[in-house]
């Protein structure tokens, strides 16, 4: 397992978990052992999670990511002597941050959910190969990550339009999308990772699916109201 | 779940155990309450309590998802390609061949016989030269060996048991494919650039001396002074590294001296004389013909400057402060010879890169383990012999090479080897083709493959390394690290940092993912 294995969700559930800190110790830059060079996505990932953090509410700082070469113990002790030092002076999550653990806990949990989204919203930047670390802090800007969280898109199948033909439930990888035959088809929301797989599926001549961004996605339909009722070629609602 | 010891050692042993006993091994996890915990805190025992608690409530937390993997046998090649034609290099492509292996040996010169070729004797007065002919001989005879020279490397593929190596020899590209690998790369002697060496012609390597006694060169036998400097351009800033080999050759090269020219007054400089082993004798035997060791410390280094004696005859002065005398001795020399360090070879860096193998701070090979797979690199398949590893006299380069060959015939021997369940797999219902698997991996292990929902990623398994780099990337987690799942490591997080109800124990919650 290499540094580039770390995932944001890692990240992100340790600290939902009430964790002082994070810290990711990887080998040095261009001195993997083998071809992958994984400490680079790590870097990359890393640059990114600080900055949906500080979204978040906690401080940065209490994510790190180090260079230790395996046999480098003592540097190991400096490094993480250092970083305790850090966090001493930060005190436990929420102290530094004027935040309840909870309430930091509620925001980094609602973050967690879209790691689906996040990942690929930023799937080109996320594969991108730097030279040096220096090019990385500028990788991802403040606005852009607020922008993200803002812009977050929903889906939605609009009752109306849905022929219940099963297609969407069928493709959906999170299995969040409830219905069957002759039943409208709903979207968990909950359970919703925001790949689009639906909206990309759903028959044109159809078009029953809805990009939903920046406005509340409306209530799901009742369960009993849920029923298709065909009559002849057409099918419609009753 | 075993806490207990090291998993360096007894990890496979327990894995062998279960897997005898008919239960699947990746069943079983094991706790590092040892180097991760009670060697690292030993002064802080309570707390190193605490957290040997914390390891193995993490450890118990990923043992409740482990899963039974299935392993995989790869076809081994029956070849073995050798990377270095010296002393090394040949006995150990002798040693696989002699065992009915086919092997091809890679030179990177136009003879073969590296480094040996410019030694004439042993410290205990073997004659180098005969051996190494007849060496060289027994290798250009051996039906099973073929031999590569003026060779380099181009590219490396594969892994254990099928390698594909290119190599560019006197003109002409060969795909070879072979097994295993053994690396002899060997060692160079450093141009020292100090001590007027390169400036003043009577200033030599040891070396360079040793083919001057040789031909039995008229300077050497009419001179009446010599001096020799240790440690040179090493064990300091930069090179800090004993060289192991200077003070055995300072002293074989004294005694070969003396017989040449009894009236010959030789002085070594040094800083601490490390002929080990019955080495001893033959220190003891220099010192007994009248050549005189004056020691020297790193802070106060010889001076050499070209000098002139009372008789107004060119010579070189050495100047050093003798630490048991108290005073500066000046040494009017005829000439002088430095004892450089034997280097890494300049093309070790390549190789290591190619064969993606590693090399110590020094630059020289390292090996899996000092004690427990000595002649091993990390990566399986390959091998180590020689000086590339570190300075080495003869007899140990050979023994060395021996074992290099034996450990590589264990593995050519077999039909099959099995590489490890921990590889990436694709859960198809939740793949949405995004590619972000595909561009993340380097060995390109992930394909396509098509379905009746579309173009999906499939692993090949015998190509996936396990790095689970994909898996980071993957937004649907449809790609899946065996033995690394994500709810394997969440559960370890969430077992770091559970808190009991009682609200024991105030400690700081710095988690650590330590890549490796």
């Amino acid at each position: 397992m290499c540094t580039g294995r770390v995932d944001l969700a890692f990240v992100l559930r340790a600290f939902q978990k009430g964790a002082t800190g994070v810290i990711i110790a990887g080998c040095w830059l261009g001195e993997c052992h083998y071809v992958t060079e994984g400490n680079y996505d790590a870097l990359n990932m890393m640059h990114l999670c600080k900055k949906l953090l500080e979204h978040a509410g906690v401080r940065p700082e209490r994510l790190r990511l180090e260079w230790v070469g395996a046999s480098e113990g003592i540097r190991f002790a400096e490094v993480m002597n250092d970083f305790a030092n850090t966090l001493r002076e930060l005190g436990p999550l929420g102290a530094a941050e004027g935040a309840t653990p909870d309430h930091l806990a509620s925001r980094l949990a609602a973050l967690a959910r879209l790691v689906p989204y996040i990942k690929l919203a930023k799937r080109e930047k996320l594969a991108l190969r730097l030279k040096s670390p220096e090019e990385y802090l500028q990788l991802y800007a403040t606005d852009e990550v607020a922008a993200l969280i803002r812009d977050v898109v929903s889906y939605y199948v609009e009752p109306e339009l849905c022929q219940a033909c099963m297609i969407c439930l069928r493709r959906c990888p999170a299995d969040a999308i409830a219905g069957g035959k002759n039943l409208i088809h709903v979207v968990d929301q909950d359970k919703c990772i925001k790949c689009g797989t639906c909206f990309d599926v759903c028959p044109p001549r159809f078009g029953a699916v809805r990009k939903i961004s920046g406005a509340p996605v409306p209530p799901p339909l009742p369960e009993e109201a849920r029923v298709v009722v065909r009559k002849g070629k057409g099918a419609r609602r009753e | 779940m075993v806490a207990a010891c090291t998993p360096r050692t007894h990890e496979p042993l327990f894995r062998d155990t279960l897997r005898e006993a008919g239960i699947n091994q990746y069943f079983f996890d094991m706790a590092n309450i040892r180097e991760h915990c009670s060697w690292v805190h030993s002064k802080q025992k309570e707390e190193a309590t605490e957290k040997a608690k914390d390891i193995v409530r993490m450890s118990v937390a990923r043992t409740i998802n482990l899963e039974p993997l299935k392993e995989f046998e790869l076809p081994v090649n029956k070849a073995a390609l050798v990377v270095g034609g010296g002393v090394a290099g040949m006995n150990a492509a002798l040693g696989l061949a002699g065992q009915g292996f086919e092997v091809h040996l890679v030179e990177k010169a136009k003879d073969l016989g590296g480094m040996a070729r410019r030694i004439q004797t042993t410290l205990e007065g073997l004659d180098v030269q005969d051996y190494l002919q007849d060496l060289i001989r027994r290798v250009y005879q051996h039906p099973l060996v073929h031999v590569y020279h003026e060779a380099t490397i181009t590219d490396v593929s594969g892994y254990v048991g099928s390698f594909v190596t290119t190599v560019q020899a006197e003109g002409q590209v060969t795909i070879i494919q072979h097994g295993a690998a053994i690396l002899a790369t060997g060692a160079d002697e450093h141009r020292p650039t100090e001590y007027l060496y390169g400036v003043d012609e009577r200033v030599w390597t040891q070396l360079e001396l040793e083919e001057r006694i040789s031909r039995k060169d008229e300077g050497l036998a009419r001179a009446r002074s010599l001096v020799m400097i240790q440690c040179v351009g090493c064990r300091q800033e930069g090179r800090d590294y004993c060289a192991r080999v200077c003070c055995s050759q300072a002293v074989k090269n004294a005694l070969s001296l003396k017989a040449l020219n009894p009236e010959l007054d030789i002085y070594v400089l040094y800083r601490d004389m490390r002929t080990y082993g019955f080495k001893e004798d033959y220190y003891l035997k220099a010192a007994d013909q009248g050549v005189r060791f004056v020691r020297f410390t790193p802070s106060a280094k010889p001076e050499v400057e070209a000098a002139r004696d009372e008789e107004e005859k060119p010579v070189l002065r050495v100047t050093v402060p003798d630490p048991i005398l108290g005073q500066r001795l000046a040494i009017d020399a005829h000439f002088l010879v430095l004892s450089a360090a034997a280097a890494p070879a300049a093309g070790s860096p390549d190789v290591a890169r190619l064969f993606k193998v590693p090399v110590n701070p020094d630059g020289f090979f390292q090996e899996a383990h000092v004690k427990l797979r000595p002649v091993d690199f990390a990566a399986d398949g390959v091998f180590m012999c020689g000086s590339s590893h570190y300075p080495k006299h003869l007899s140990e380069a050979v023994s060395q090479a021996y074992g290099a060959a034996g450990r590589a015939a264990t593995l050519l021997s077999q039909d099959t080897v099995t590489a490890s369940g921990s590889v990436c797999t694709v859960a198809e219902s939740t793949c949405i083709s995004c590619g972000a698997c595909v561009a993340a991996c380097s060995y390109g292990a992930i394909h396509w493959r098509k379905t009746p929902g579309g173009d999906k990623a499939e692993v090949n398994p015998v190509l996936c390394k396990g790095d689970g780099l994909c898996c980071a990337k993957c937004p649907t987690s449809a790609i899946v690290l065996r033995h690394y799942t994500n709810e394997e490591v969440l559960n370890q997080i969430d077992a770091a940092l559970f808190e009991a109800p009682s609200g024991a124990g105030e400690q700081a919650h710095a988690k650590q993912e330590v890549g490796s």
